[in-house]
C-alpha cells in the first residue's frame, strides 16, 4: 500500500511524501515502515504502543484509534500531523 | 588576562546553545574576534540539552523532540554537519498503563574512565544510560520502576510547567559508582553503588509550608552542582532556597538567607567555579505571590558568593538596569574553566549574555534567539574540523 508521510517525518524517507509499506494491521504496517526507515515508528508511537498525541492516522476515510486496527486491505494510509501539535 | 598557553593546548572554546526552536553552536574565534554562530541546527525542534563529550571533544549529543513527534537523541561527531538519530532512544519499559517519555531533558557524560557511557534524565522522571556513545539507551537503575520512587515522583500535575523532570545527574570524579540525581519533584538522591540503588539526600532542605519535609514527594531541587576540585562539596538551587552540602555530612546548609531580602534566594540555575569551591553563581527570580518567574523588579542580576555562601555580591554591570522581565532556566547558565572564569547565561527572551571576568561585567553576545533552554561550554580540539 501507499503511505502518506507528513512533512515532519520526511527526513526519514529521503523527503519522499509517499512510500510503500505492507501489513494487515496498522501495527504490521508501522513495523514494515520502520524496517525501511529505522526510527520512524518511535516518533509516531510511544513505548506503550500508543499513537502519539499529535499524530493522526487515517485509512479509508476513518481515523485509526490504535495500532491494532485492521487496515482492511486498503490501498492507502494517510499519516498526518494534528493541528494541535504545531 | 586569560591563560593563552593553556588555551592553545586545550583548543578552541565552543558554546552550545539549546533552545525551544533549535540549537546553535557558537565557536570562539580567539584573539578577541568574538563568537561565530553556527545554526540553527534542528530548526523547529525543541532542543532541551546539547552537550559535548569532554572525553573525546568531538561527540555531540542533542536531546530533541518536536511538537508532533516523540522524543529522541541525535549524535554528531563532525560538529553538526551530520546528525545521526539514536537507534534506540530512551523509553520506559512496556507495561500495562506504563509511562511514556515526553522528552529527554538532561544529558551527562559519565566518568572519564567509562568512555562512551552517558546518562539521560527525562520528563516524566526517568533515568537512562547508554554504553555506546548515545546510540542505544536503556532504563538504568531501579528508579524508573521502584514503587517508592514512583510515588515520590507524583503525577504530571505535580511537576513543573513543562513537565516533571529528572535532572542534575552528577558523577563523582573520584568514583564512577557515586552518583547524584535530582527530581522536580521528588528530591535529591545519592547512589554509592553505581546506580544499583539510590537513597534520598534531603536532610536540612525546606519544603513549602505545611508539608512533610521527610517525604521526598514535596522536595523540588532546581539544580545541583558538584565542585570539580572538591567533590565533597555540592551546591543546590532549590524551590525553597540556596543550599550547600559538605560530605560526608548528609545535612544541607541553607546559604541563601544571606541574599538580599528583596531579591530572595529562589531561582533555577546554579554554577560553580572550576577551581575554587567557595565560589558559585546564581540567577535569582521573582518567586513572590503567583511566582512570576521574572527577574526581581525587572532588574536582572547574577549573584556570586566567594565564601561558600556567607555573603553574596550583586553582579549587574552591563545588564539592563530596568524593565527586563526575562529570567534564566536551570540549564541555561554555565561556566568555563578559563582564568578568569568565563560565564554565559541564556534568557527566556532569547538573549545570550557573557562575562569574561567571573561576572564582574556582562555583554550581550546574541539577541533574538528562541527561548534558551540550556547552554554548555566545551573545548574543541585545536585544528579539528
Amino acid at each position: 500500500m501507499r503511505v502518506l508521510i507528513p512533512s515532519a517525518l520526511r527526513s526519514y524517507t529521503g523527503e519522499r511524501s509517499w512510500v510503500d509499506a505492507d501489513g494487515e494491521t496498522l501495527a504490521e504496517m508501522l513495523a514494515d515502515l520502520d524496517r525501511s526507515y529505522p526510527g520512524i515508528r518511535f516518533r509516531m508511537v510511544d513505548e506503550q504502543h500508543r499513537i502519539r498525541r499529535h499524530i493522526r492516522i487515517f485509512c479509508a476515510g476513518r481515523q485509526l484509534p490504535a495500532i491494532d486496527a485492521s487496515l482492511g486491505g486498503a490501498d492507502e494510509v494517510l499519516i498526518v500531523q494534528a493541528l494541535s501539535g504545531g | 588576562m586569560t591563560t593563552s598557553t593553556q588555551e592553545r593546548k586545550a583548543g578552541r572554546r565552543v558554546l552550545l546553545v539549546a533552545t525551544r526552536k533549535g540549537a546553535w553552536i557558537f565557536h570562539d574565534e580567539g584573539a578577541g574576534q568574538g563568537w561565530r554562530a553556527d545554526g540553527p541546527h534542528f530548526l523547529g525542534h525543541v532542543i532541551s540539552h546539547l552537550v559535548l563529550d569532554p572525553r573525546d571533544r568531538r561527540t555531540l549529543l542533542a536531546a530533541a523532540r518536536t511538537g508532533h513527534l516523540g522524543p529522541t537523541i541525535f549524535r554528531s561527531t563532525d560538529w553538526g554537519r551530520r546528525w545521526h538519530e539514536a537507534e534506540r532512544p530512551p523509553a520506559f519499559r512496556q507495561e500495562e498503563g506504563g509511562r511514556t517519555v515526553d522528552h529527554v531533558f538532561w544529558l551527562t557524560p559519565a566518568h572519564p574512565a567509562e568512555a562512551d557511557v552517558w546518562y539521560a534524565g527525562t520528563s516524566p522522571q526517568g533515568l537512562f544510560r547508554s554504553e555506546d556513545g548515545g546510540r542505544r539507551w536503556a532504563p538504568f537503575s531501579s528508579i524508573n520502576d521502584d514503587p517508592d520512587f514512583r510515588r515520590w515522583m507524583g503525577t504530571v500535575q505535580d511537576g513543573t510547567p513543562d513537565g516533571p523532570k529528572l535532572h542534575s545527574i552528577v558523577v563523582d570524579p573520584r568514583d564512577p559508582r557515586r552518583l547524584y540525581v535530582a527530581m522536580s519533584g521528588g528530591g535529591v538522591h545519592e547512589s554509592r553503588d553505581g546506580g544499583a540503588s539510590f537513597s534520598p539526600l534531603l536532610d536540612g532542605l525546606d519544603v513549602v509550608e505545611g508539608f512533610d519535609r521527610s517525604d521526598p514527594t514535596f522536595h523540588d531541587p532546581h539544580c545541583i552542582r558538584l565542585c570539580p576540585t572538591n567533590p565533597d562539596r555540592l551546591y543546590q538551587q532549590n524551590h525553597c532556597g540556596i543550599y550547600r552540602l559538605d560530605r560526608p555530612s548528609s545535612r544541607w546548609q541553607r546559604i541563601g538567607k544571606s541574599m538580599p531580602v528583596e531579591v530572595g534566594d529562589v531561582g533555577f540555575p546554579m554554577v560553580v567555579h572550576p577551581r575554587d569551591d567557595r565560589t558559585a553563581w546564581v540567577f535569582p527570580m521573582d518567586a513572590s505571590s503567583v511566582w512570576p518567574r521574572t527577574s526581581p523588579d525587572g532588574r536582572p542580576a547574577v549573584y556570586r558568593t566567594r565564601d561558600a555562601g556567607d555573603c553574596w555580591q550583586r553582579l549587574d554591570h552591563g545588564l539592563p538596569a530596568a524593565q527586563a522581565w526575562w529570567t534564566v532556566k536551570r540549564q541555561a547558565m554555565a561556566a568555563d574553566d578559563r582564568e578568569p572564569v568565563g560565564l554565559v547565561f541564556g534568557t527566556t527572551s532569547g538573549e545570550l549574555w557573557e562575562s569574561g571576568d567571573e561576572g564582574e561585567s556582562w555583554r550581550c553576545l546574541a539577541r533574538h534567539l528562541p527561548e534558551v533552554y540550556a547552554v554548555e561550554f566545551g573545548w574543541r580540539e585545536a585544528g579539528a574540523d
